[in-house]
């Protein structure tokens, strides 16, 4: 077998490489993992050892209306957020890949500038550009606030989605009589749409989570879950936060799930399998 | 097997009347004055002049860059030339959309769509023409025997070996009925057997479907064997458009001499002009009968080109319309022929390839003498 032609230090390494890999796992997901046990903790106090098990927290949550109403914000605005950066942030990924032009590379610059930009600049900035337009504490603003910085993320992925795309099915399309908006449905949107539902996914989860400009500019009715979150953890620490912060863990893990999936699945599509 | 009266059998391009698709000049291409620059200086293409007939197979011949994949970019759409007119079947098309054209394209790389069946592929065309469930199902099937796929209508192109694929994109590219069809390296990712056997596929096809092919290739031997004409590109000109046979034995230009085939170059100059020959001399003072490619004059610096099987090694003395003495140098036995490399009196180095039989008794450092027609010195201008 070739374990026994493996060397001692081979061995050894090897060894040490997975203990290091295991360190770094652990240091990444144990603040996550931390959390969970507690939500189902028989304690008003947010500390271990556990005390018992309890689905409590879970039933406090599912019957406050102040939860009830930050769900159904977080999705309100959350959804069209992502609709909006999915469509703009997939022609844009489009354009940026089929056209050669001067300054491509600064208005790509500007496009995944909201990924660097400190997004307390960005809320600020937002709130002094809606105030005098009359958009803040109002849904259309949130969601267009949401939507710029979800659209970064499908940039990336519908690009990293056209980089592997052949630009001679679009030709070969052509020459086949398609004009170009049934080239784009009908060949390239169909290779590409691995990369724009992760990009969505993404856009989702960016609205989901955020609160910063929430903060700034949401008016009190329109608080979404992390802002409810944020609330709960500076007023009264109630481990029914740790019940919400599971549920959001465990979306989190079932959206990552759904684009890794994606991801090997379109691989597999792509795949030359010669019989 | 099937024939060419099915393809032709199925009925005409939604999109035009039938009377149109099958007009006796409907594929042929012409290219007036075309010229194609990137950057506003260096042109990839210069001064195109070329008339392709109906049903011809034509071949743009030439290393890269030389302008022949432009050419073609140009004639399907994807490029706009930066002057003159491009005209298929007397309309001009220049300025026309890709999917305007109806031009049928072989890609190098296939280009089938990777996420629909074979039998999705070939219906695209004829879908986007609004052509109907049933009648795109018979054609799907006509165009699958044609190729000889019929078993592999609901397999993935990934699923298919390189030459499988070639053949479904060969299909899709004909099911439409396109009177012009572009292949740009068609054979190029397939290995050395495949491609010979698709050479002559291809070849099949185009004389059953009577359509013109326009085909690209840095391949020489397979631009000699499957084209009408070959048009040979260097530095975005035409160098020469000629059969085969013409471009082999009767180049032009020095680069068609050297791009096709082998051949010994002596540069010499000419000294006098008798009729269609001339004599040119060597720079060591040998005279040779040479054939002038186009119109030379005396004292003009010439290439005198010979193909190595033009040259025949004979016992010293032999004589002819040119003779050289040389010794034998070098030997090397093909199988069916031995090439010989022979250094002459003058300085100058021959390879002389010879049937086998004829070169038995060659071996190195024998004294020879090569003789040669004066037909097969082209005389080229520099």
């Amino acid at each position: 077998m070739e374990a026994s032609a493996k060397t001692l230090t081979e061995r050894v390494s090897r060894l040490l490489l997975a203990v290091f890999a295991t360190l770094v796992f652990i240091f990444l997901i144990a603040p996550i993992l931390a959390i969970l046990p507690l939500s189902f903790n028989d304690s008003t106090f947010l500390v271990y050892p556990m005390h018992g098990f309890t689905l409590h927290w879970y039933g406090d949550v599912f019957a406050s209306e102040k939860w009830r109403l930050a769900v159904q914000n977080s999705f309100l605005i959350g959804i069209p957020a992502a609709a909006i950066a999915t469509a703009l942030g997939t022609l844009a990924a489009i354009g940026l890949s089929l056209a050669d032009f001067r300054g491509k590379a600064i208005v790509t610059a500007l496009l995944l500038s909201p990924l660097v930009v400190p997004i307390i600049i960005v809320a600020v900035g937002l709130y002094f550009f809606f105030a005098p337009l009359g958009l803040t504490q109002t849904y259309a603003g949130l969601i267009m606030a949401h939507a710029a910085l979800g659209a970064p993320f499908v940039v990336v992925t519908v690009s990293s989605a056209l980089a592997s795309f052949d630009r001679n099915l679009a030709r070969a399309a052509a020459s086949l009589g398609a004009p170009p908006v049934t080239v784009f449905r009908r060949v390239m949107l169909p290779l590409v749409r691995p990369g724009v539902i992760s990009g969505a996914l993404f856009a989702f989860a960016v609205s989901f989570d955020e609160v910063v400009t929430i903060l700034l500019l949401a008016a009190p009715q329109q608080r979404t879950i992390p802002r409810e979150m944020f609330d709960g953890m500076r007023d009264s620490l109630n481990p029914s936060i740790t019940a919400v912060a599971a549920m959001l863990v465990t979306l989190a893990i079932l959206l990552l799930l759904v684009v890794e999936w994606l991801r090997v699945r379109n691989e597999r599509l792509r795949k030359a399998k010669v019989d | 097997m099937p024939d060419g009266s099915r393809l032709n059998a199925i009925s005409p391009l939604a999109d035009e009347p039938r009377d149109a698709g099958r007009h006796a000049d409907a594929g042929a291409v012409r290219f007036e004055g075309v010229e194609k620059t990137y950057d506003g200086e260096t042109l990839v293409v210069h001064d195109l002049d070329l008339d392709i007939a109906a049903g011809e197979f034509l071949t743009l011949l030439g290393p890269s860059g030389s302008g022949k994949t432009t050419t073609l970019m140009m004639l399907a759409g994807f490029e706009v030339p930066t002057r003159g007119t491009i005209s298929v079947g007397g309309r001009d098309i220049t300025r026309v959309p890709p999917h305007k054209r109806g031009i049928g394209m072989v890609f190098q790389n296939y280009a089938l769509f990777p996420h629909m069946s074979v039998a999705e592929n070939l219906a695209f065309p004829l879908g986007v023409r609004g052509i109907g469930k049933p009648e795109r199902k018979s054609r799907v099937t006509n165009a699958l025997e044609m190729v000889r796929m019929e078993d592999f209508g609901a397999r993935m192109p990934g699923q298919l070996s390189g030459g499988q694929q070639q053949r479904v994109a060969l299909a899709r590219a004909l099911i439409f009925e396109p009177t012009l069809v572009l292949m740009d390296e068609p054979l190029g990712a397939l290995d050395k057997q495949l491609r010979e056997h698709m050479q002559y596929e291809i070849k099949d096809l185009h004389r059953r479907l009577g359509v013109t092919v326009i085909y690209v290739t840095h391949d020489q031997t397979e631009a000699l064997t499957m084209s009408d004409r070959v048009a040979v590109f260097n530095h975005g000109r035409v160098q020469q458009v000629a059969p085969p046979r013409d471009i082999y034995e009767r180049p032009q230009t020095a680069f068609v001499a050297q791009f096709i085939g082998e051949n010994n170059r002596i540069t010499a100059k000419i000294e006098k002009l008798a009729g269609a020959q001339a004599i040119a001399v060597t720079r060591s003072g040998q005279r040779i009968l040479c054939e002038p490619a186009a119109e030379a004059k005396a004292g003009e610096d010439v290439l005198v080109s010979i193909r190595p099987e033009a040259l025949s090694v004979a016992s010293p003395g032999t004589g002819g319309e040119n003779a050289l003495p040389a010794t034998v140098s070098n030997v090397i036995y093909h199988g069916d022929h031995i090439r010989l490399t022979v250094a002459a009196g003058s300085g100058e180095e021959f390879v002389v390839k010879a049937p086998t039989r004829q070169a038995e008794h060659a071996t190195i450092g024998t004294n020879v003498e090569i003789v040669w027609n004066a037909r097969d010195a082209r005389a080229l201008p520099i």
